[in-house]
């Protein structure tokens, strides 16, 4: 139960290193809160918008601590039978013919057992015997729901199978939740949580996030693609360029052997970081390439 | 120092943030955990307990800066103001020229600010009120040292004087007008710590902490809030269609879900007892707007028609009409999809002047009745936006009446305060009885509200 048994959780800086080991480069405020979730044994609940790295964060947990990643990919009308457990019904129904004329008593109890479970991520997480990481993605695509019922696991890491009884959690997993902000989370939810605001990062830490996963671009091309990057986000654009397009471009410029930018290299490749007809030409206008 | 958090606390709750009992307990547990002189980490630990939205970091913010970084003696500033002196000689053009340079080489970026906006507080911003209370104030320091000057001259000879050229010269002006914002906020901060260490912190708080965007009075907002605001609109705009998603898809089910059944039809022996119905494919409704936007209200009809067709997604379809002394359609004008483009062009574009540009609600509810009236039917909600003030002309309220019979529901939001409804020309409650209800909306939260309550 203790997580301090991670070597890489036991401080601010240890955190700090060792997910820039993994390759995720953070700030003081993401080392910090990752620090204290594990240290006071709360979920993590990290919001921002898409590509600012949420998902990566978990994953890099998972990572450093040598724990396995378990992973809740949430979408419209997920349920008790995603998030929890299912029974294996064609495999029931197979026993239940098979055994046509046996007590009813009996079957039941052996076709709700065991074998005949089909473990999802959240009880997989309770009944694992080697501490977790649980990555809860994209909680805002959930109804109230499936959230209420997700609640309730995170705050007594039990679950109960009418069939089969209670089943407690040996150890607490390392709870990561993401959320786009595309609905506002239950005020319930978001006080078991700390709270985690991701945003896109300033120059610095940008540029080493870009040398960190395109190691062979030139320092000074780094620098002026984030540059450009962050002044393009400043714009009211429909879809704002995030961490991954940011890369996308400089994989795309390194590809194209471009040594620095110009306005027809701009103009050439600009839409690798806008998707929008609309935000591509304001992001023109913007930064003055004629047509 | 508890008595401190405390103190913090209850002053993010006036400001309004709901910080919780539990979340109040989970700062004090965090804060076992980190050292105490690490200023960032202390920050991090309180912030991560009690603020679970991205609005309410302004909030955190501002009184974060008095609560914690607002201690130490009252006399600590003059003590700097007087290291200070040898600065204190030059004037406001020197300051302004050592601004600009600093900006130039690059010192924008976050708290680089911090260290010049400390001397120009002390340096302008003092105000005596008598020999020995000396007051500190921003707009002194602004007055002093002219923002928008310095901006027009970064933005004309910044790039050259930093060696800029091609694209890196192009977007300078993001940089800078992000070093003179930032410029602009650590005075502010720094006035407010100095009032702090004087007054104590609820002294600051009381009067300068800003409200929440979402809370913030469409009539009287500055520039900067509306931008705030407008910020606000997608995000909430998003929230609102999802909410009304979900809501429709618990209200109506339909059809046999075949998994369900089959689930529960286990535990009797593989006979379906209990039948499990899968949702029905809801009915959205069609939605008429019609604005009001003259002067008076021109700033709500702005955000009230961002929002809805930011949510259009919601209806099976939504007609925008705009009116001053007449009727005009406008809602090919959002079919670009783009909302800020759109409510721009609703101004110069559409045709609602007809005789003196005074608003004349019962002129144009006329003219709505006779050129769309028909095609108005019991599927079709009426939205009105507007103070109904009408001039004093006739209100003739029987176009209302007609269209109130022919539409499923007819709302109207006034942007008046309820106080002053029906005081000089309006006409508030003439027009409230034909429709199913008169809601006054002031700020983005009320129209929040209101959209997921009665319009969803
Ligand atoms: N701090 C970081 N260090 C290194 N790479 C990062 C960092 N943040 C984001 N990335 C990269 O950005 C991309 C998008 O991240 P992802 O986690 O998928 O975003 P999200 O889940 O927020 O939508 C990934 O390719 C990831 O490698
Ligand atoms: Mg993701």
């Amino acid at each position: 139960m203790d997580p301090a048994i991670d070597a890489s959780l036991v401080s601010v800086e240890s955190v700090s290193d060792s997910l820039s080991s993994t390759g995720y480069l953070p700030d003081a405020a993401i080392a910090t809160i990752v620090f204290l979730a594990a240290r006071l044994n709360k979920p993590l609940l990290v919001e921002g918008p898409a590509g600012v790295g949420k998902t990566e964060l978990a994953r890099s947990l998972a990572a450093m601590t040598g724990r396995q990643l378990i992973r809740l990919q949430c979408y419209e009308g997920v349920d008790e039978s995603k998030v929890l457990y299912e029974w294996n019904y064609r495999k029931q129904l197979l026993r239940i013919q098979a055994e046509q004329g046996q007590n009813w008593d009996q079957l039941s109890g052996d076709i709700f057992s065991e074998e005949f479970l089909l473990e999802r991520p959240v009880l997989q997480a309770v009944r694992s015997d080697a501490p977790t990481v649980l990555l809860i993605d994209e909680i805002d695509k959930l109804d109230m729901e499936a959230e209420a019922l997700l609640l309730e696991v995170l705050s007594e890491w039990q679950v109960t199978i009418p069939e089969m009884g209670t089943m407690r959690a040996v150890t607490t997993p390392l709870v990561i939740l993401t959320s786009n902000d595309s609905r506002e989370l239950s005020e319930a939810l978001k006080r078991r949580c700390l709270y985690l605001h991701l945003d896109y990062p300033d120059l610095e830490r940008e540029k080493a996030i870009v040398l960190q996963r395109v190691p062979e671009l030139p320092e000074t091309l780094a620098e002026q693609i984030v540059k450009v990057v962050q002044s393009i986000r400043e714009l009211e654009l429909k879809k704002a360029p995030s961490i991954a397009e940011t890369l996308d471009w400089a994989r795309t410029l390194l590809h194209l052997n471009v040594t620095t930018l110009d306005p027809e290299t701009l103009q050439r490749t600009l839409s690798v970081l806008l998707k929008f007809r609309s935000d591509l030409s304001r992001a023109e206008q913007h930064l003055d390439l004629g047509d | 120092m508890l008595n401190r958090l405390l103190a913090f606390t209850h002053a993010l709750r006036n400001a309004g943030v709901p910080v919780s009992i539990s979340e109040s307990i989970d700062s004090l547990r965090a804060l076992e955990h980190i050292r105490f002189e690490d200023r960032t980490a202390f920050r991090t630990a309180l912030a991560t307990t009690m603020i679970k939205t991205r609005s309410h970091e302004q909030a955190f913010d501002a009184l974060f800066n008095v609560y914690f970084d607002g201690g130490g003696p009252a006399d600590i500033d003059d003590l700097h103001d007087r290291e200070d002196q040898h600065h204190a000689a030059e004037g406001a053009e020197s300051f302004m020229d050592e601004l600009f340079e600093s900006i130039v080489a690059g010192n924008g970026g976050t708290g680089g600010m911090g260290e010049l906006a400390r001397r120009a507080v002390g340096r302008f911003g003092r105000v005596l009120s008598s020999p020995s209370d000396s007051r500190y104030f921003e707009y002194p320091v602004f007055r002093a040292l002219d923002m928008d000057v310095l901006l027009q001259r970064l933005n004309e000879q910044g790039a050259e004087a930093a060696g800029l050229e091609g694209i890196d010269a192009r977007i300078a002006g993001d940089r800078f007008r992000a070093a003179v914002a930032s410029f602009r906020s650590e005075v502010r901060a720094e006035v407010q710590r100095r009032v702090a260490r004087r007054k104590g912190p609820e002294a600051v708080t009381r009067h300068s902490i800003r409200p929440l965007p979402e809370d913030l009075d469409l009539a009287t907002a500055s520039r900067a809030e509306m931008d705030e605001m407008r910020r606000a609109i997608r995000p909430l705009a998003r929230k609102l269609a999802t909410r009304t998603a979900m809501k429709r898809r618990n209200a109506t089910r339909g059809g046999l879900d075949v998994r369900r059944t089959i689930r529960h039809s286990l535990s009797t022996g593989g006979v379906p007892l209990d039948i499990s119905l899968k949702h029905k494919v809801p009915h959205k409704p069609e939605l008429f707007v019609l604005c009001d936007i003259s002067s008076s209200v021109a700033r709500f009809a702005r955000f009230s028609l961002m929002l809805v067709h930011a949510m259009s997604s919601g209806f099976t379809k939504v007609r925008s009409f705009v009116f001053i002394d007449t009727i005009d359609e406008v809602t090919h004008l959002f079919e670009d999809d783009d909302l800020f483009v759109a409510v721009d062009r609703v101004n110069a574009e559409a045709n609602v002047v007809w005789i003196d540009g005074h608003s004349n609600y019962g002129a144009s509810l006329e003219r709505f009745l006779d050129l769309y009236g028909k095609d108005v039917t019991a599927r079709s909600t009426l939205l009105i936006l507007g103070d109904a003030r009408n001039n004093h002309r006739a209100p003739r309220e029987e176009a209302l009446k007609e269209l109130h019979s022919r539409a499923k529901h007819v709302y109207w939001l006034n942007p008046e305060p309820k106080a002053y409804w029906d005081t000089g020309d309006s006409a508030a409650s003439r027009y409230a009885v034909f429709t199913d209800g008169m809601h006054e909306v002031r700020t983005l939260r009320d129209l929040e509200n209101f959209t997921a309550e009665v319009l969803t």
